[in-house]
């Protein structure tokens, strides 16, 4: 009897070990793939898909950067940076108003700023367009800014306010009497303190804006602001018979987000998991 | 008055963000009520009032009718793999008695919802290639030639392509989010199950599966709410043919826009998305409310 059980155990922990191993070589080997395609020759990728390159050449990585994805990476991380450190900073500062002073009609603003999760980019879409036409900032770096900063305040916001609320809040009330005001308590003391969320919620911008493609087709044309993920389809379009200069420039815009998941998992787990969780 | 007026100079914390959402969130989003009543062409700035009649043609476009219900088999489809799907994978990874092996697990799993969409995109247009791309060739190379397609070529086989591209983007985020959730139940509820006798599929129903339904139904919401939203893989791998047969709302609301240069019918569309979302939202708060009070 208790042989039997454990011969099944066996049989059954072999076929879950198969299973799970079989669905991550189906996740690992299209991305595989496409890093090898770059290596390739348009012959060598139409001749056998599955065949390794008869010669690791770098050579479509360099035609790739040199035909545009320079200046995409180089947009992607100027948007990239720039819309991390507004939204974050205006969601810190949002928060702390939150959960710290006492602002009138507080209820309300909590629920106005919150309530702007719920609301999808494509509704905004057509009246967004005509509003940055008239302010003449279509097709602009100021459009992507704007717009990055304005649809994840909400989201960003609500991390960095759950977890000040968490916070002890005797802390910062002892910097007060101490006569320190409110702007050097919210530097010095609460903005420290909520350091791992800050850092999550750093990652998942980075990771929104890197990878957001509604706001950056609509609103960008031309190839000097132009983000990677639109860049990759003008790439597409001009190049689109030279096949292992796409492929290199896709892996050249997935290898940074996919480096950083690595280095910053612990804290993108976190984050995503307080953000769905409460 | 004083202390009015302290109180008052507290905004100043949060006017930043306030503004930003209300000019871009929620002041175009009324706006876009407006912009659905009109017959706009906004390259030569015409705009006439035309009341409903957009929601009128609304009902008799067949392509808003198959955008509406492809939108809809996306959310069917999401909800089996992204969410149940990813629920039991998450026990299975959570249930391997090892350290090491989980947490691997679930970031490999993980890859692909760190990239972007264009990219997955992209990448599985020249998977689905007929000539150049993998699934063929693999179909051929296991003697199944008669399954060989034009996937995104064809109409009966698109849709469901680009969906399963966007089940494999994305079951490793909810699989990652359901394993959180398992490991904050209590260890000990699963020692007294199994010192009870209680077998590893039991357990899964009796323990895991109640414990974790706060989580399912966040994840249920989610998933509707992303369904009614897809944009990006199709625009990427179909741009919404052949035909139509892969149009969304999202990519009919821009072709109808940005295309055809019928803006106020383009507002329409987004009227709809709008009513989708903001349902699931408010059902998702009463749930959430509903709860609360219970405990």
């Amino acid at each position: 009897m208790v042989s039997r059980v454990g011969f099944l155990g066996v049989i059954a922990r072999l076929l879950l070990w198969s299973f799970l191993l079989c669905l991550a070589v189906v996740v690992v080997y299209p991305l595989l793939w496409m890093l090898v395609n770059g290596f390739k020759t348009n012959s060598e990728i139409f001749g056998n898909p599955f065949a390794l390159p008869s010669q690791w050449s770098f050579d479509s990585y360099q035609k790739a950067w040199n035909r545009g994805v320079s200046n995409y990476l180089t947009t992607s991380i100027l948007v990239t940076v720039t819309s991390t450190v507004t939204t974050v900073f205006f969601s810190a500062w949002a928060a702390y108003g939150l959960t710290r002073v006492a602002i009138p009609f507080g209820k309300a603003v909590t629920g106005v700023i919150l309530g702007g999760l719920m609301l999808a980019p494509s509704v905004a879409l057509v009246p967004l367009v005509k509003m940055f036409q008239s302010m003449g900032l279509y097709n602009s770096f100021w459009a992507l800014l704007i717009l990055y900063t304005a649809f994840r305040v909400p989201f960003t916001t609500f991390l960095i306010r759950a977890y000040m609320l968490d916070l002890p809040r005797e802390v910062d009330e002892a910097a007060e009497m101490d006569g320190c005001g409110r702007w050097t308590a919210f530097w010095r003391i609460t903005l420290p303190m909520c350091k791992p969320i800050i850092v999550s919620t750093v990652l998942l911008h980075i990771l929104f804006a890197w990878n957001e493609y509604l706001f950056a087709m609509v609103f960008t044309s031309g190839a000097g602001v132009q983000t990677l993920p639109v860049g990759l389809m003008s790439l597409m379009s001009k190049h689109g018979t030279d096949f292992p200069v796409v492929f290199a420039g896709m892996t050249i815009a997935a290898v940074p987000v996919v480096l950083l998941f690595f280095a910053g998992q612990r804290y993108i787990v976190k984050g995503l998991a307080d953000g769905i969780g409460k | 008055m004083r202390a009015m007026s302290r109180r008052a100079a507290g905004l100043a914390w949060v006017v930043p963000a306030l503004a930003m959402v209300g000019v871009f969130v929620y002041f175009p989003l009324v706006e876009n009520f407006g912009f659905s009543t009109l017959k706009w062409d906004i390259f030569s700035g015409s705009q006439k009032y035309v009341g409903l009649a957009n929601y009128g043609k609304l009902v008799d476009d067949p392509v808003f009718w198959k955008s509406l219900g492809n939108n809809v088999l996306y959310t069917v489809v999401s909800i089996a793999f992204q969410v149940f799907g990813a629920l039991v994978l998450a026990a299975l990874i959570e249930g391997v008695r090892s350290e090491r092996w989980p947490r691997a697990l679930r970031a490999v799993y993980f890859i692909p919802s760190a990239i972007s969409l264009t990219v997955a995109g992209l990448l599985f247009y020249f998977i689905y290639e007929p000539n150049l791309g993998v699934l063929n060739h693999l179909l051929q190379g296991v003697g199944l030639c008669g399954l060989r397609h034009s996937w995104l070529g064809e109409e009966g086989t698109a849709m469901p392509a680009i969906i399963a591209m966007s089940q494999w983007q994305g079951f490793g985020y909810s699989t990652l989010l359901f394993a959180v959730a398992i490991q904050r139940i209590p260890r000990e509820i699963y020692q007294a199950a199994a010192i009870d006798g209680t077998g590893p599929v039991r357990r899964f129903f009796h323990v895991t599966l109640p414990l974790v339904r706060e989580m399912t139904g966040v994840m249920i919401m989610v998933t509707i709410s992303g369904a009614f939203q897809v944009f990006n893989e199709v625009m990427v791998m179909t741009g919404g043919g052949p035909n139509n047969s892969t149009q969304v709302l999202g990519t009919w609301l821009y072709r109808s826009g940005f295309v055809r240069n019928d803006f106020g019918y383009a507002a329409a569309i987004a009227t709809v998305i709008f009513v989708v979302t903001l349902a699931i939202a408010v059902a998702q708060l009463w749930v959430a409310r509903r709860r609360r009070v219970e405990w």
